[in-house]
């Protein structure tokens, strides 16, 4: 049974339909491999058994009648920040304990329709801030190539449970690089989509002019599948896009002679991990080989990225966190009035880092200090979309290292803030321009750390990106699993 | 200095958040670092540029005003901590003496 992590969905998809294996089976196959592996890694928050078994009969079922779909079967970890119905989603924050969401977000009720199995709720930093998972008020999710080491975040759970085999798949949420990011540490495969192109409906808010969902995967098939399931304009979510859905896997594999790859200097600077680099600049080299040629560009605003984002994303959270106040969900901590229950709630209920994020956006939101921080970040913010605009004229797809480095010890970095914010220097410029992006694995350093090569295509280009990714991919034939899990 | 702790104190209030000494003297020192950090946006000439609100350019977006599905109480409140029928239950809103 062990192959079957080493297959695509659209693999498994075929012995399923050709009753060489079950969805029971399958599903009882990563039910074990939790039990038996996640105690070391701990992605998983809360594992679903019986709704998994109870999927996994209903997929079969599905299958026998011949009203499958794409996904049907194929069983998922969830990170707990998309609303399930029935199903407590914490967002591992211990203000949200206990919640039990009546409705499913868009994109859960696009894999129910696909008939996907869901086997459990998987870690996160709390409220999707963070960048290694250790501000899970849970538990902290260790990276499967080394445990010592983080598996990066917000989606540090969900990239530890794909690389290590705890699913066949998984979503994650980038808002300023998590899924890229924790992608790039665990060696998956991670696409954040252009800003609109999934529905944020059942998203738990973090900052909504940069949250999207995507899809977590050990291949870009796989990738490409998963987007062509969640992706669309959704009436529930008013800044979803409405043009239609591409199939993601057609241009799979298609030869990338010609495309032009812009090469950014501003990402190509000291302080990148020399291994990261000469990994990265390999991956340009093969598609060079491949008949691509690389150009140099410039993103000349990319060092105010940080800024920006750190005024913009703790703003908006500082307004979308405004709901937790202990009234209609979640943990409450009474008061002698309503104001002192929604100072003890909140701050017994929120981890440190969501509320230093929560005082720094009411703080540059504050009368007197708006102009000078919220409205000029989104002025800056304009003159970096503009920045990518520029450079889209000449090239077609931009390669970008993901991360300056690869995973860091657990704990090395949470005693400065500032440190781990520029730890997301790459990946942020994306999200302020609402651009697709995706990380691919692209080698690894001397300790076997993996390392990821992002790659940004214009808005709606992802069928492009997926496509050079495809074409890396099968080229460089990297290890997806460390063998400690196989 | 950018900021001081009577600074963080008064916003901690608008953000209905109660923080004890050591963390008014943690979040100010970190904070200020990181807005000395941000300092750096004000070397960028920004003259006559609009704010990007959302990396999308999609402007109002309608959609009529139907009842679509309809939650009942169970769904609808069945998640509070404290409630009395299909209303939830909080402390005093008014002051009282």
């Amino acid at each position: 049974m062990e192959e079957i992590l080493h297959k695509s969905i659209r693999q498994v998809r075929d012995l399923l339909k050709k009753g060489e294996i079950t969805s029971v089976e399958l599903t009882r196959f990563y039910l074990d491999r939790i039990s038996k592996y996640d105690d070391r890694i701990k992605a998983y928050l809360r594992v679903t058994e019986e709704m998994a078994m109870r999927m996994a009969a209903d997929a079969d079922r599905r299958i026998k009648e011949g009203t499958d779909g794409d996904l049907t079967g194929i069983p998922f970890g969830m990170k707990d920040i998309l609303c399930t119905r029935g199903v407590e989603t914490t967002c591992a924050s211990q203000i949200l304990r206990g919640f039990v969401p009546p409705y499913d977000a868009t994109v859960i009720r696009k894999l129910n329709e696909s008939g996907y199995v869901h086997l459990g709720r998987i870690n996160m930093d709390e409220f999707a801030m963070g960048s290694s998972t250790e501000n899970s008020s849970f538990q902290v999710t260790r990276n499967p190539w080394d445990l010592d080491r983080i598996p990066g975040g917000s989606s540090g759970g969900s990239t530890a449970a794909a690389a290590a085999g705890l699913c066949a798949a998984t979503l994650g949420t980038d808002t300023g690089g998590s899924i890229r990011q924790p992608s790039a540490l665990c060696g998956t495969v991670g696409l954040k989509p252009t800003y609109g192109r999934v529905s944020r409906y059942g998203l738990v808010a973090f900052a909504s002019s940069l949250d999207q969902i995507g899809p977590i995967t050990r291949s870009v098939e796989d990738c490409a599948v998963l987007l062509k399931v969640i992706a669309g304009h959704d009436p529930m979510d008013s800044t979803s896009i409405p043009e239609g859905v591409p199939d993601y896997a057609a241009d799979l594999l298609k030869d990338v002679k010609g495309l032009r790859i812009g090469m950014p200097k501003e990402y190509f600077i000291e302080g990148v991990d020399q291994d990261v680099l000469g990994a990265v600049e390999g991956a340009l080299r093969v598609l060079e080989r491949l008949g691509a040629t690389v150009v140099p560009v410039s993103l000349p605003h990319t060092e105010f990225a940080v800024s920006v984002y750190y005024i913009i994303c703790t703003a908006e959270a500082s307004s979308n966190l405004a709901r937790y106040d202990g009234v209609k969900y979640g943990m409450r901590k009474e008061g002698k009035d309503i104001v002192d229950m929604y100072k003890r709630t909140r701050s017994q209920g929120f981890g440190k880092e969501v509320k230093r994020r929560i005082i720094l956006g009411t703080y540059v939101l504050s009368s007197g200090y708006y102009d000078a921080y919220y409205r000029k970040a989104g002025q800056v913010r304009t003159l970096m979309r503009r920045d990518f605009d520029e450079a889209f004229t000449q090239c077609d797809l931009i390669a970008t290292p993901v991360s300056p480095t690869c995973a860091f010890k657990i704990g090395e970095k949470t005693d400065d803030p500032l440190t781990m914010y520029l730890s997301d220097i790459f990946t942020i410029p994306i999200n302020l321009a609402g651009l697709p992006a995706l990380s691919l694995p692209c080698g690894f350093d001397g300790k076997g750390l993996p390392i990821g090569l992002q790659i940004i295509g214009r808005p709606l280009g992802e069928a492009l990106i997926l496509q050079a990714a495809s074409v890396l991919e099968a080229e460089m034939r990297l290890k997806k699993i460390p063998d400690a899990f196989l | 200095m950018k900021i001081d702790k009577a600074v963080v104190e008064h916003v901690a209030h608008l953000a209905r958040l109660r923080l004890d000494p050591e963390e008014i003297e943690l979040y100010t020192q970190q904070i200020d670092r990181i807005l000395e950090y941000m300092d750096k946006l004000n070397s960028i000439d920004t003259t006559g540029i609009e704010p990007t609100t959302h990396a999308v350019p999609l402007g109002n977006v309608f959609r009529r005003d139907e009842v679509n599905y309809n939650f009942q109480v169970e769904e609808s409140v069945g998640n509070a901590p404290d409630r009395l029928g299909s209303f939830f239950k909080v402390p005093p809103i008014i002051e009282v003496d």
